[in-house]
């Protein structure tokens, strides 16, 4: 009732400006004529009543102005005034206009573009209900403190657990898909029954798994993945009830997945299948291949969880000591699982793009004040016409939120932008480990942040002139070339701002500083083999054709030998693991004739063919290589790495020694015929395991990994690779295909360090350039004031070095200050990215020193021009200025 | 002028300070709300009002009254209308609202409060 009328009143005022501003006339006109027919009527004469009339009103037009105040027109005028005011100011200084729009747009830009990443990845990384109470389940053992459970202990834990709504497992699976257009690959993953309504996901189309459908002889069922069904089925809802030969098996397919589904453990799999039982591995307790995931029971903590899964483990541990001994239990918030890996780089990224908004916002502030202190006179003038502090404050404020309004659009557009580039930067492999990012742009909350930071901006850059105003007389301003206590003030705040700029610069290059030779570090690390003009590529066959083992060396045999012979092939070897990768596929060993106490020996396992040494250029210690002979038929091999020499058989020659199996059965014994130089399995910044390796032949797959030296570099050869291989059986799908040096550059560890190290390296680029630049002005604008000074001194016979050492000074004071603030955020701030470094300490003094000494430098090269200008004043000149 | 008027008239003789202070303007608003209260009137007649009923004590000066006016239209406890007077000129009247109603108890009771407090404090010792 009330607000509507108000509503109505307020746009009455503001559109009919006329209209009321004739009435307003008219209401007061009326009441004066009635204070002079009143007065005349009292036996005034008329000329006199009117004029008492008028004196009575104190000024007609000052009451109508008081009118137009209360009806709030006042304030709209004033501010299109303002606005009007401020467009002209900044369009007679197109140069700091421009300046300052781009710095803050920059700044803005970086830090929302981050921002973007932080939003995606950790603040709404799972697209489940009620992500909080979903956890990762892991049997851990002490080299591996998260690793996967097997399938029969996954049958105890999900039975005897008291803290789970529900435990599933998943992992990963690759089929090969029989399709009309031939055999083709296909990432896939293997779940149990109950693993989406665990995660509280239902199929858009058709059914869910049915409880039970993961056990041995339910029928074989399939739920594909949203851009499957888009890419592979033409988006038929007719899908549902077809069937599909996965690895030369029908499967029904039952669903479809939502379209905002995903899973990143596992990346982006077409297919989603049930657990196969029966599979060599699961039928084995002491062979681990599944990941849990669970929902907690409401009321039950993660202590809770981890607590109970540990007593489990023990118990099982005592039953089954032959598999189980060392094995824990560990239980983990989903969402760690999932982000805990990139959460410190982008949290890094995040505080490198707050430090330069920082220092963008500082160094505009401080740009704002140097133009403040030009605009004494006008402001003076202003107040004396009768300007109020008020109002002239309110002058500043507009013309900060032009400012502000100005650059954030334009600092959003370019995060946009950005944002696209960046994940476009992302290699695929990593992007499909994070398909989180999907959900990365201008949404809401990253608007909310961009405004919340516009606002802070906004408040800055009003403030920043408005407190200059007020430390300042006005009559100051109007005496001519006046130099009051306010100039001082203003120098005082100015350096502070400076000192904080080169600090925060400081900070940055130490940051870029380090990442960059931490990723030099990582890229030299010693991998133990030749990785340039290797090319690799995935292969995978068909269990049906090639599923026997003779069936399988049969296969490797032709796949080597074809490849062999392909022009520009030097060697070709097969291995079941490409090197650089992940330490894992492990094997439990232990020595014949060495004490055992059941604790276990964990090496990892590669099958690798006769070549793949030399392929790979890898060093021999000593003994002997495999050889083609070296197959099922013949007494059983390995070749360990230098760790596993070192650590199992220290001060001994391996050579010739024995290992088997925990239980050391007859079938599992081999004889250690060669020793090589660690080749780096793992990831390039974690540590080398002790490894076997055995000969393919004795322990054939049908998916294994082609490693091919060629006498070019390039990847020219990868079509006829895969030419060859089809041409041999078309039944057989090969995946991927890239160089080893770019799979080491892609590789995580390497990936993480050379993208922070980039943008970190380009905020700090942009953070040295906007510090040196307000080091300038600083010294600029102090030069400018003391013009007469240093004139006096050069008349009073000053040599030019007297003054040049006079600016210097007053540079390198600040300078000094400015970096040894630096040094002591530097340590600060590099501790907490302690993870990203690699080889080098967080207060690595060569790089301290060295970042020291660049800052040093650029700020001496600012202020040498002011300093030049100052020495070489004319005298008689700098005298007449002012 | 007695001395009682002392509230109203600072509009009028204190050239620096423009706008009258809070206490007197919500004064001021609150005699206009009661007197209007009976019946619709343009500004003239609510100043002589309020002069007659406070036995000529209470002289609304024109500085004051009608930026008073417009801000409690502003507010929507008024409201306006153009009409003949009883001199037959086009005038403005100013009625009270249903929201201006509740203010005017709100702000009467809240003076009763508030010059009985004062009362007290001058009556003491």
């Amino acid at each position: 009732m009330r607000f509507p009328s108000i509503l109505r009143h307020r746009l009455r005022s503001l559109f009919s400006r006329a209209t009321v501003e004739q009435e307003l006339d008219e209401e007061l006109r009326y009441h004066l004529e009635r204070q002079i027919e009143e007065d005349i009527a009292a036996g005034m004469p008329p000329d006199q009543a009117r004029q008492a009339a008028l004196r009575a009103f104190a000024g007609f037009e000052q009451r109508k102005e008081e009118c137009r105040d209360m009806r709030g027109l006042n304030l709209l005028d004033d501010l299109l005034q303002d606005l009007r005011f401020a467009y002209r100011q900044f369009w007679k200084n197109p140069g700091f206009t421009a300046t300052a729009v781009l710095v803050l747009a920059l700044g803005l830009c970086a830090s929302v573009a981050i921002f973007a990443f932080v939003d995606a990845a950790l603040i709404k990384p799972l697209p489940y209900p009620n992500p909080t109470r979903l956890v990762g389940v892991y049997e851990s053992t002490k080299q591996c403190p998260a690793c996967n459970l097997s399938y029969q202990d996954y049958l105890d834990w999900r039975r005897l657990n008291k803290v789970f709504n529900s435990l599933e497992v998943y992992t990963g699976a690759g089929f090969i898909v029989t399709t009309p257009g031939g055999a083709q690959p296909a990432h896939a993953a293997r779940v149990s029954a109950g693993f989406f309504r665990a995660l509280g996901v239902t199929p858009s189309l058709g059914r869910d798994f049915h409880a039970g459908e993961d056990l041995q002889g339910a029928p074989r069922t399939v739920i594909l993945s949203y851009a499957t069904w888009q890419n592979r089925y033409a988006a038929k809802p007719a899908v549902v009830g077809q069937k599909v030969v996965l690895d030369s098996l029908p499967y029904v397919i039952v669903g479809v997945l939502p379209r905002g589904f995903h899973f990143a453990p596992e990346g982006t799999p077409e297919y989603w299948a049930t657990l196969d039982p029966t599979g060599p591995c699961e039928t084995r307790r002491s062979c681990h291949n599944l990941y849990g995931v669970a929902r907690l029971k409401d009321g039950v903590s993660l202590q809770a969880a981890v607590a109970d899964t540990a007593v489990i483990a023990r118990q099982l541990e005592k039953q089954y000591p032959d598999s189980n001994r060392g094995q824990g239990a560990n239980v983990v918030p989903l969402t760690e699982v999932i982000v805990g890996d990139i959460r410190p780089i982008l949290l890094v990224l995040l505080g490198g793009a707050g430090l330069l908004l920082v220092i963008a916002c500082v160094n505009i502030a401080s740009l704002l004040l140097v133009r403040s202190e030009s605009r004494r006179r006008e402001m003076a003038v202003r107040s004396a016409l009768g300007a109020s502090r008020v109002r002239l404050i309110r002058q500043f404020v507009t013309e900060g939120l032009v400012l502000v309004a100005a650059g954030s659009m334009l600092g959003i557009a370019a995060a946009a932008w950005a944002m696209r580039l960046l994940s476009r930067l992302i290699p695929e492999d990593m992007l499909a480990r994070m398909p989180f990012l999907q959900g990365l742009g201008l949404n809401i909350r990253v608007l909310a942040f961009a405004s919340g930071v516009a606002l802070l901006a906004a408040l800055l850059f009003a403030l920043t002139p408005a407190m200059r105003l007020s430390f300042m007389e006005m009559r100051d301003g109007l005496v001519e070339g006046s130099r009051g206590s306010a100039g001082n003030t203003w120098r005082r705040l100015g350096s502070r701002l400076v000192v904080v700029e080169l600090a925060t610069a400081m900070v940055l290059l130490v940051g870029a500083g380090l990442l960059g030779q931490s990723l030099y570090r990582l890229l030299r690390v010693t991998v133990g083999f030749q990785p340039d003009h290797l090319v690799t590529m995935e292969v995978d066959a068909p269990d049906a054709t090639y599923g026997k083992d003779p069936q399988a060396i049969a296969l490797g045999r032709e796949v080597v030998s074809r490849i062999s012979n392909l022009p520009g092939v030097k060697s070709t070897g097969l291995v079941s693991v490409l090197p650089v990768n992940f330490n894992g596929n492990t094997d439990w060993i232990r020595f014949v004739g060495k004490p055992y106490n059941g604790e276990h020996n964990e090496v990892n396992q590669r099958d690798v063919t006769a070549d793949f040494f030399a392929t790979l250029g890898a060093k021999l210690l000593r003994g002997r290589y495999f050889t083609e002979a070296d197959d099922l038929l013949k007494p059983h091999v390995a070749i360990i790495n230098q760790t596993l020499a070192r650590k199992y058989f220290p001060g001994e020659d391996p050579v010739g020694k024995q290992y088997g199996d925990t239980g050391l059965s007859p079938k599992s014994i081999r004889t250690i015929v060669g020793i090589v130089e660690d080749i780096r399995e793992g990831q390039l910044d974690s540590e080398i395991w002790p490894a076997e390796y055995l000969p393919f032949n004795q322990s054939p797959d049908t998916y294994f990994n082609l490693v091919v030296r060629t006498s070019q570099s390039g990847l020219s050869i990868l079509p006829s690779l895969s030419a060859a291989i089809h041409q041999f059986d078309s039944g057989v799908v090969v995946i991927g295909g890239t160089s080893m040096e770019k799979r080491i550059e892609d590789s995580p560890s390497a990936y993480v360090r050379r993208s922070s190290a980039w943008l970190v390296g380009a905020f700090a680029t942009v953070a040295l350039i906007l510090g040196v630049v307000g080091l300038y002005g600083v010294i600029a604008y102090s030069v400018s004031q003391r013009t007469r000074e240093i004139g006096v001194r050069i008349a009073l016979g000053a040599e030019r070095k007297t003054v040049y050492s006079l600016i210097l000074k007053e540079a390198g004071w600040l300078t000094a200050v400015g970096i040894l603030a630096g040094l002591g955020a530097s340590l600060a701030a590099t501790t907490l990215m302690r993870k990203l470094l690699f080889g080098i300490a967080s207060w690595d003094v060569p790089t301290l020193i060295a970042v020291s000494a660049v800052l040093l430098l650029a700020a001496l090269l600012a202020s040498y021009i002011p300093a030049r200008r100052a020495a070489s004043l004319n005298p008689v000149e700098a005298l007449r200025a002012e | 002028m007695g001395h009682g008027c002392i509230l109203l008239s600072v509009t009028e003789r204190s050239g620096s300070l423009s706008k009258p202070t809070d206490l007197v303007q919500g004064t001021l608003d609150l005699l206009i709300l009661k007197v209007i209260a009976l019946e619709p009137m343009h500004g003239w007649a609510i100043a002589q009002r309020i002069r007659q009923i406070s036995g000529d004590v209470l002289q609304v000066g024109q500085g004051a009254l009608y930026p008073s006016l417009h801000k409690l239209e502003q507010n929507g406890w008024i409201s306006s209308e153009w009409a003949v007077s009883d001199n037959n000129r086009r005038a403005k009247y100013y009625t009270l609202t249903r929201a201006g109603r509740k203010a005017l108890n709100q702000e009467a009771a809240q003076w009763e409060r508030l010059s009985a407090a004062i009362s007290q404090v001058v009556r003491a010792t």
